[in-house]
């Protein structure tokens, strides 16, 4: 059962129950913390970090999105030194994969561009790694394009969570982890695909789209999936 | 010519021109830029080599060739603030795709594979591809970005008009990719 937690985030008393994270308790207080990975109606996995925040008496910081509140919790979602870590991270995500956003399908609607306008990103100091990888189009309605996958495993989640197939997983550690389909099989052989579509709308890039889309024309559905989660738990 | 004005110039290294046009359309208010600075250098100008002493010089495009690198520092020597101009000279951009496989693939698509007569890969007169496209800050240093593809009219004016009155405008804190 939960129970009553109060903490202060941003110097600013707040009220939680002990089964909130503290993403939820600033979001519902009216504070505002970055996120990528986070979306709401899916578990959390703390994928991105862009939501780290500093917490009184821990010496590293914390992801907001998974860390529970604790009585007396000092919370600071930001600062200077968060800033400057949340820009190091979009920069790590645009430079780990070939990024272009001015011929991208998802320009214009895509929460990574979003968030390097947050944070006035302007260039990239680190050098670009360009690294050679595939887009698998085999299957008949959706595209998977490696260059623009920044592994938040939303559709991972998305695909085991809401629609019970767990066709997506990761493969591979670090710069070589992958998104695969089944167990690295092209996405048109799939046999667990259901081909419902549901990753593609909650892919924050333009990793995942559907077919026949060009520049600047795949524009996701994220916000959908809580009205998803609320009829599959009626539905059960 | 001497007027006394702040110098201004442009250049276009591997873009597609895109952030010249949008230059132009500022439109009327290119008259008023030109009673403030001196346009010295730039596909406007007849003048075959790159002046010395220029305050501005905005770029456009990625360093993609022996002949784009010996331009932009000879530029980045002759300039005192330099400005990469749109997504190209930013981050290298469309240009930069041919980085995960190298220009040779490249050339062979362009010269062999889709020619339809006289196949061959140019050795003499085109300048040789470097073995990566690189953003302009790759290889000298830059003072301003100006993110887009390309950016707008009004981002390029306000950074413009800014620079002229010595200080660093808003539009150029402005990240806008894509």
């Amino acid at each position: 059962m939960s129970e009553v937690r109060t903490l202060v985030i941003d110097g600013k008393d707040v009220a939680a129950t002990s089964d909130q994270t503290v993403l939820s308790a600033a979001e519902e207080n009216g504070i505002h913390i970055p996120t990528l990975c986070h979306l709401e109606g899916l578990s959390d996995v703390g994928a991105c970090r862009l939501c780290v925040v500093e917490v009184e008496g821990s010496p590293k910081l914390l992801a907001a999105c998974a860390t529970r509140v604790e009585e007396g919790m000092k919370v600071t979602t930001s600062s200077e030194r968060l800033v400057a870590y949340r820009r190091n991270i979009v920069e790590l995500f645009f430079v780990e994969r070939n990024h272009i956003c001015a011929v991208c399908v998802a320009n214009n609607h895509c929460q990574l561009q979003d968030q390097a306008r947050d944070l006035q990103l302007t260039h990239f100091e680190l050098p670009p790694l360009h690294p050679e990888l595939t887009v698998d189009a085999t299957h008949e309605r959706f595209v998977l394009d490696q260059n623009r996958c920044i592994l938040c495993t939303r559709c991972v989640r998305v695909c085991d969570e809401i629609e019970g197939a767990h066709t997506w997983d990761i493969q591979g550690r670090g710069a070589n982890a992958r998104l695969v389909c089944d167990l690295g099989t092209p996405w048109g052989s799939s046999t667990t695909c259901t081909s419902c579509g549901k990753c593609v709308q909650v892919c924050p890039t333009g990793a995942l789209f559907e077919k026949g889309r060009t520049v600047a024309e795949a524009k996701s559905r994220r916000p959908y999936l809580p009205y998803l989660v609320k009829a599959k738990r009626q539905g059960s | 010519m001497r007027s006394g004005k702040p110098k201004l110039a442009t250049i276009w290294l591997d873009g597609c021109s895109g952030c010249h046009m949008s230059f132009l359309d500022m439109d009327e208010r290119l008259l008023d830029l030109a009673d403030r600075v001196e346009l010295v250098y730039g596909c406007l100008v007849d003048t075959k080599e790159f002046p010395e002493g220029v305050d501005i010089t905005l770029v456009e495009g990625a360093v993609s060739t022996e002949d784009d690198l010996r331009k932009i520092r000879q530029v980045r020597q002759r300039t005192r603030t330099l400005v990469s101009l749109g997504d190209c000279a930013v981050t290298s951009n469309v240009p930069g795709m041919r980085n995960p496989f190298g220009p040779r693939p490249a050339l062979d698509r362009a010269y062999l594979e889709n020619a339809t007569s006289r196949q061959q890969v140019p050795t003499e007169v085109v300048p040789a591809l470097l073995a990566e496209s690189l953003p302009v800050h790759a290889w000298v240093p830059v003072d301003v970005f100006i993110t887009g593809c390309p950016p707008s009219a009004d981002r390029i004016l306000e950074v413009v008009l800014g620079l002229l009155d010595g200080r660093v405008a808003e539009a150029a804190k402005v990240s806008r990719f894509g």
